[in-house]
């Protein structure tokens, strides 16, 4: 917890030297000037923090000898990774490649540190590879303009107790209305139907996203944060509602208690993205077999939308000196049958493509959940995401500040929208503070 | 605290504040130690009891088929982390305290113009913590290039103006003028002297600048996270950190980030034991004069 928090204080102190020294800087303009192939062999370096990406990467220079790609590594992205980034953009030694996930592009975006791809010939025909949102993601809403390719996804559906829900006569909800019906008829049984996230703020975006909602938008030169549309107030006067009742648990996520609840049959269901499904599967062994897979409950019966938690992408920096060799690579390594498949064994990737959505890694049951083809309802949920939802550029802040009123509200101070309305302004003047244009 | 202190008064110590002392000094003892016996259980614990065990108490004893996930995992990279560690703070701190003793020496007891200046200097650098540091020296080594390597680690972690402190007022206060005078009358040069005659007297604050500064850069988190992209130059800190930061999503790595913490502090602790009677007369005898 230290660690962490001596690393975000400076990672707050040194975006503070960014931006104060960025006249001096070698950010120049992101736009590739050309993607065109270089002569000879080129060596290329790539920062990547998903375990195993050192044997995918072997097999492409085995395959490509001009074109040498060397893996660098380091914590996830906000544990570090990004303010190395930062960092090494200020010195000028920044990787040709990075991992950055979809909800940072934009922070990377307006401090110039990524290439503009739609220069390369190659990535923008891959764009009907990719399933539709994704593409929304990595574009940030300009149409001729691509700063990453997608590499993962995570879209929401409900995981949930089918032992338990049968045994009970409980109807596996299909809306949200009927969430909490069955949540009244769980908390009867003495368990709770799930357990709100004080701290996942990306979750509740992406409850928010499934609403229709968007937190953010860039008409080209100004933001506008829009923390409470009314999707976001719809989502958070749901859960606060829940919470009143007492219907949900409000223990911290992640930690052993949460594990325990799960493993003890505490907890029933977990609206989470596609990459929980190994988080239930280790945290709550106990249960294996137990489980499976619902698509998320609707807003209105008949609809059919969800959201997405998570999902990252591969940059190629400003500096980089051969975009042409690194968009290649990055492709293969998202778009190739080959590569998608080492990834979904080694680290639980799920792809962004519309084919990897059928690699046959995809398509066979999971015994933790009772031999359920689990990933064929994600594939749907992942058609299903909408390409509106867009990120801000401060988005750490952003989650910082509405965690710490979210804490606030499960223990009775204050309300969701509440956490809601006070981080639309903390972001605003996070953004004013960084000279970043923003609307209100 | 008053307890603590009046049990030194001797003979006419009353019972009732002998077992005050006692409690108190209980108190902290297990404060410090149950997360340490945590870890420890913790760590022989198999993933799936983990959680769903007494947290302070055995369930099945898996530590050695642990370990030996964790040695198998990824070619054993968690050894080679534990290996540049050891070289880091062991090569670090040895070199760092003997920079810092000559310094020492030399301003305790040379006189030559700026000495003053220059241990305040030094004493104004105590202040200054090493994570603040950080960035400045990653944008200092990129410009000559040698970040993401052993010596963006290495270099830095020499510098002790604590030790320097130290050292000081040790040489000060142990190395008699009249013993060198006398060594330099049998004609002994400066550099045999210090050697030979004030690294011996200075052993005891020797060892503690060795162990502050072993202890500090065997946690020095900050400049490694900075400095390194090359997972074969992580010291464990810092590969730990990086599997911790990714329990979410790869959750096998719990299991390895505990036992690999737990392996992880005992070179400390064996240090520790080995220099700890050296370190106790160093920060006694440097506290009488």
């Amino acid at each position: 917890m230290n660690l962490k928090r001596t690393a975000v204080a400076a990672a707050v102190l040194s975006a503070v030297v960014l931006s104060g020294c960025s006249s001096t800087g070698s950010e120049g303009g992101s736009a590739a000037a050309s993607c065109a192939p270089a002569e000879g062999k080129v060596d290329l370096s790539f920062t990547s923090w998903i375990p195993g990406i050192e044997e995918v990467v072997d097999v492409w220079n085995k395959e490509n000898p001009d074109i040498q790609v060397k893996v660098q590594t380091g914590p996830n992205g906000n544990s570090g990774t990004y303010q190395n980034f930062f960092n090494q953009l200020k010195a000028g030694n920044a990787p040709d490649l990075g991992q950055i996930e979809y909800d940072a592009l934009p922070n990377f975006r307006v401090q110039n540190g990524l290439m503009d791809l739609g220069a390369c010939d190659d990535v923008m025909a891959a764009k009907d590879d990719f399933v539709d949102w994704t593409w929304g993601q990595v574009s940030l809403g300009e149409s001729d303009s691509v700063y990453a390719v997608p590499q993962d996804s995570g879209p929401m559906a409900m995981f949930y107790r089918a032992d338990l829900f049968e045994q009970n006569g409980i109807a596996i909800p299909t809306t949200w209305a009927e969430y909490k019906e069955a949540a009244k008829q769980v908390r009867a049984t003495g368990a709770y139907i799930t357990n709100f996230s004080q701290g996942d703020i990306n979750q509740f975006a992406g409850f928010v996203w499934q609403a229709g909602g968007s937190w953010f938008d860039n008409d080209g030169s100004d933001w506008t944060v829009d923390l409470t549309d009314p999707a976001s107030k719809k989502v958070a006067d749901y859960w606060q509602d829940l919470i009143d009742e007492d219907l949900v648990s409000t223990v911290p996520t992640w930690t052993t208690e949460w594990d325990n609840a799960y493993n003890s049959s505490a907890a029933w269901t977990w609206n989470s993205a596609v990459w929980g499904a190994n988080s239930i599967a280790s945290g709550a062994p106990d249960t294996a077999g137990k489980w499976a897979v619902a698509k998320a409950p609707q807003w209105e019966a008949g609809d059919s939308a969800a959201g997405n938690w998570g999902g990252s992408s591969t940059a190629v920096f400003t500096g980089s000196k051969h975009p042409y060799e690194a968009s290649k690579f990055a492709l293969w390594l998202n778009t190739s049958d080959e590569a998608l498949t080492m990834l979904n064994t080694s680290a639980n990737i799920y792809p962004a493509t519309k084919e990897g959505l059928n690699l046959p890694v995809l398509k066979e049951g999971v015994d933790f959940y009772g031999g359920q083809p689990i990933y064929d309802v994600f594939a749907e949920a992942s058609s299903e995401v909408s390409e509106d939802f867009a990120w801000g550029p401060t988005m750490t802040q952003t989650y910082n500040d509405v965690s710490d009123g979210f804490k606030a509200a499960v223990s009775g101070d204050g309300t969701l929208l509440d956490a809601l309305t006070k981080g639309q302004s903390a972001t605003i003047d996070a953004l004013k503070a960084q000279s970043i244009p923003v609307k209100e | 605290m008053t307890a603590i202190l009046s049990t030194g008064r001797g003979p006419q110590e009353s019972r009732l504040s002998r077992a005050g002392a006692l409690i108190v000094m209980l108190v902290f003892t297990l404060y410090f130690l149950i997360p340490i016996w945590w870890l420890f259980i913790a760590s022989t614990k198999s993933s799936a009891q983990f959680g769903n065990s007494a947290p302070l108490w055995f369930a099945d004893f898996n530590l050695f088929d642990n370990i030996g996930q964790l040695v198998a995992y990824r070619d054993g990279v968690y050894l080679k982390w534990m290996l540049n560690s050891v070289l880091y703070a062991g090569l670090g701190a040895l070199l760092g305290t003997l920079f810092a003793a000559m310094c020492g020496y030399a301003l305790a007891k040379y006189r030559f113009p700026g000495r003053d200046l220059i241990f305040n200097v030094v004493l104004g650098g105590v202040l200054v913590p090493a994570t603040a540091l950080a960035l400045p020296l990653f944008l200092i080594f990129s410009q000559v290039g040698l970040t993401n390597t052993f010596w963006a680690v290495f270099l830095p972690s020499l510098v002790s103006p604590f030790g320097v402190y130290l050292t000081r007022i040790f040489a000060a206060s142990s190395v008699p003028e009249e013993l060198l005078e006398a060594s330099r009358l049998d004609g002994a040069g400066e550099i045999r002297t210090f050697f030979t005659i004030s690294v011996r007297l200075m052993f005891p604050a020797l060892v503690t600048v060795f162990l502050f500064q072993f202890v500090a850069i065997w946690n020095n988190f900050f400049l490694p996270l900075i400095m390194l992209r090359d997972e074969a130059l992580f010291p464990v800190t810092l590969g730990l950190y990086s599997w911790n930061s990714q329990v979410n999503q790869i959750p096998e790595l719990r299991l390895y980030v505990l036992v690999g913490a737990f392996l992880s502090i005992i070179p400390l602790v064996i240090t520790f034991l080995l220099l700890q009677r050296f370190w106790r007369s160093g920060l006694g005898a440097g506290a009488v004069k």
